[in-house]
């Protein structure tokens, strides 16, 4: 069967994001949603479109004795499904999404959405036990 | 024709044949492509751009498609074998046979969470963790540990009683049967049960585990339970729909059948409670 390489999937989806010439769009917070996220102290998105959202604040603890950071980020060369917000662990970055209802999932905890990208992250830690992330394009 | 059963009736000799062909499809490599695959549409699939494998209208049918490719490879290597599935409104239990060191492994253990029987355990050295998202190589479970408990048949009978297969804005936000039988809303059947299994069941590599057929093949099955339910519903939405799949769309990664290709299962299995 004709497989689509990982890599290749992620180009495609860059040259989309960057044909669109911004990071992907992400919706408002549904009203009246039981699972909205509660809100967080948040920063104007940084792509200076108005997407009626804001993006989460940056974050940088030590959680469990591993280095969490998060940050908003310009779309281009990566793709960032966060709508413009990347997630590190011990300096890898955790792929992240986040949903429509504004909640959040990684790619290590995939089927279980979390209020905020922080709370992502220390999942992601708890998951891990110690184990390094693999940087998400290599493949 | 290709009879899908129940993991609780099979014989010994059917687990054994479906364990073999697991391991040798694992051996040759085309195993680790149906997971890279996987995770390359968990990655890209998004709530607001192109979603083809999930939180999508096509969820249903691109699994089922994935399926049966997979269920062909099996076929490749012993004709004999079909994909089981797992009822996990009955069988919901870590006693459960499913979970027996004669056919899936039990459950990892709590230090680590590594499987440490039945064939698919690290010590096996048959099935390696090749296609991952961190650096742990061998497979790994925490069976009801992250959540409690499997979706009850009454939870499910409650989403198979909704008539409408999809609503917009057609996402992880939507109304509607697909998006309460995938779990984004509602009392969460699909996602639950990623969930309740743990280790790379819970990721985006999740076909790392064998579990995943089974219970896909049952998620596969309850969408033909809601088409005999509601002969008047169909699959939408049915053209025009930006980044979505309409019902007449070839869908990726094969690019020559559409979810109208797929409605029917009966043109490709049967189920061994079908009339």
């Amino acid at each position: 069967m004709p497989q689509l390489s990982r890599r290749r999937a992620l180009t495609a989806a860059a040259a989309l994001a960057a044909a669109a010439g911004a990071a992907p769009v992400v919706a408002s917070v549904t009203a009246g949603n039981a699972n909205a996220a509660p809100a967080e102290a948040t920063t104007p998105d940084t792509t200076g479109h108005h997407h009626g959202h804001t993006s989460p604040a940056p974050f940088d603890e030590v959680y469990k004795g591993r280095r969490i950071q998060g940050r908003p980020v310009a779309g281009g060369g990566h793709q960032h499904h966060g709508g413009g917000y990347a997630v590190f662990v011990d300096g890898a970055e955790l792929h992240v999404m986040r949903n429509a209802d504004g909640t959040w999932i990684s790619v290590v905890s995939h089927y279980d959405p979390v209020p905020t990208p922080r709370a992502a992250a220390r999942a992601a830690v708890d998951e891990l036990q110690g184990a390094q992330l693999v940087p998400f394009p290599a493949n | 024709m290709t009879v899908r059963k129940n993991q609780a009736s099979l014989t010994t000799d059917e687990k054994r044949r479906f364990v073999a062909a697991l391991l040798e499809l694992k051996r040759s490599g085309r195993y680790d492509e149906f997971v890279t695959t996987h995770n390359a549409f968990i990655l890209g699939d998004t709530d607001n751009g192109e979603r083809t494998g999930h939180r999508s209208p096509s969820f249903l049918p691109w699994h089922r498609r994935f399926l049966l490719e997979f269920e062909r490879a099996l076929q490749s290597v012993d004709a004999s074998v079909a994909l089981p599935y797992w009822d996990w409104t009955v069988d919901r239990s870590v006693r459960s046979s499913l979970w027996g060191p004669d056919f899936l492994g039990g459950n990892g253990r709590a230090r680590d969470g590594r499987v440490s029987d039945g064939p698919f355990s690290g010590a096996s050295g048959d099935w390696p963790i090749n296609v991952r998202v961190d650096g742990r190589t061998f497979l790994r479970r925490s069976l009801g540990s992250a959540v409690r408990e499997l979706p009850t048949r009454a939870e499910v009978d409650s989403v198979l009683a909704m008539a409408t297969y999809d609503m917009a804005p057609w996402n992880s936000a939507s109304d509607g049967f697909r998006n309460h039988l995938e779990g984004w809303r509602g009392v969460n059947l699909h996602n639950r049960v990623h969930v309740w299994v743990g280790g790379q069941m819970a990721t985006g590599v999740s076909p790392n585990d064998p579990v995943f057929w089974l219970h896909h093949a049952f998620i596969d099955k309850l969408w033909a339970e809601w088409q005999r339910r509601h002969p008047g519903s169909g699959y939408v939405p049915a053209a025009g729909t930006p980044n979505v799949v309409d019902l007449n769309e070839p869908m990726k990664p094969w690019n020559d059948m559409a979810p109208a290709d797929l409605l029917d299962h009966t043109a490709h299995y049967t189920f061994d409670t079908d009339a």
